[in-house]
């Protein structure tokens, strides 16, 4: 918790200018390999639709969100780009946060909250993530961040409504945060 | 030539195995950037970390100059790129959403996935509530249905939008992401944390 371990820990990260150029390298060569962006929320859709295809199959054909998501897919949800995608962040991260030294099973909270408070509000921050990324079809890096690489209007939309709605509300979350 | 996969270039499955690489590096940049903590995300709304400005504004204008200057030396056929269709009350409306999401849990999917594979519990517990979240939106799809479906304009570019044309979007996004950085930087040091 010393000043210099943290100064320490922010030196390790990357330069945010090299960060984002790398980040637009390979979101360029996802749009050059498969002719679409990257993605996250997408690929927790097409596990949720297979968790419900296998527990019950007269469930999904009831729930027409998932069937046409079903439909689209054929074979298995799980065989999508953005699940094999997504299996990778998890391996790139791993490597990244390996390298550095930065595994380590852990809470992260400001000092000022409980870990059982931070878990909370994570869990109903998840919920409403999840929900606001199917109704607005995409997340920060399916359709913000994706959608603003090939102007698309509503990935600008999406990207302005995400981050101005969050400033707007930051003031009465700050105990969270700061 | 690309993109390779319409074009068929590669196969289906040659096209999986490069999306698994992607992804490697996808989440090897987020977690290197510092994308695997919620509270340097978080930071900034406080203005004390502006990480997620840098990285997120200088990745898209790197993708977006990319795709345009491969489109020009006809490396890339933009018409087989998919441009995310815009439904206007449900762009907003889901972003809204999502914000209220960011501020409250620290995380975005993409980088929950980040911190759950460094051992950040609470990222964990984040990506528990995106499941939750995205089952309780398709099982209550029957009520959203018509907001989901609202006010669809087609694909349309927001540089056609404005009546410029894309270069010179792309040139106001430059200026506007250098204006903004220019904040970044002096935000930093005006809401500085030491230890965070």
């Amino acid at each position: 918790m010393s000043n210099n371990i943290s100064i320490n820990k922010s030196r390790r990260y990357l330069n945010p200018y090299l960060g984002g150029v790398l980040l637009g390298l390979v979101l360029l060569a996802a749009n050059f390999v498969s002719g679409r962006g990257l993605g996250a929320s997408g690929a927790i859709k097409s596990v949720v639709a297979t968790t419900i295809g296998t527990v019950n199959k007269e469930a999904i054909s009831s729930m027409p969100f998932m069937a046409e998501y079903a439909e689209s897919h054929s074979g298995s949800p799980m065989k999508s780009w953005l699940v094999f995608q997504m299996l990778g962040v998890i391996v790139g991260g791993f490597l990244s946060g390996a390298v550095a030294g930065r595994l380590k099973l852990k809470v992260e909270h400001s000092p000022k909250i409980t870990s059982r408070r931070r878990l909370i509000f994570a869990l109903a921050g998840g919920v409403l993530f999840g929900f606001g990324s199917q109704l607005g079809r995409g997340c920060t890096s399916g359709s913000a961040l994706s959608g603003m690489a090939v102007l698309s209007l509503g990935g600008f939309l999406t990207m302005m409504a995400i981050f101005g709605t969050a400033f707007a509300l930051a003031y009465f979350f700050r105990k969270n945060w700061i | 030539m690309g993109p390779l996969a319409p074009n068929e270039i590669i196969s289906e499955n040659t096209n999986f195995l490069l999306a698994f690489f992607i992804g490697i590096a996808f989440g090897w940049v987020l977690e290197s950037s510092g994308f695997s903590s919620s509270r340097k995300l978080a930071g900034i709304f406080y203005g004390y970390d502006t990480v997620v400005l840098k990285v997120f504004f200088t990745a898209a204008l790197t993708a977006m100059l990319g795709l345009l200057f491969m489109s020009l030396f006809g490396w890339i056929d933009l018409d087989l790129v998919y441009i995310n269709p815009t439904y206007l009350t449900s762009a907003i409306a889901g972003g809204v959403v999502m914000g209220v999401g960011f501020i409250m849990g620290g995380f975005c999917p993409g980088t929950s996935f980040c911190g759950a594979a460094i051992g950040k519990i609470d990222a964990m517990v984040f990506i528990g509530g995106l499941f939750i979240g995205v089952y309780g939106f398709a099982f209550t799809y029957g009520w959203w249905e018509k907001l989901y479906l609202a006010r669809y304009l087609g694909e349309p570019k927001i540089s056609d939008k404005l009546g410029i044309s894309d270069g010179l979007f792309g040139l106001l996004m430059i200026l506007a992401a250098l204006g903004m950085f220019v904040v970044a930087e002096w935000a930093e040091k005006t809401f500085a944390r030491e230890e965070y």
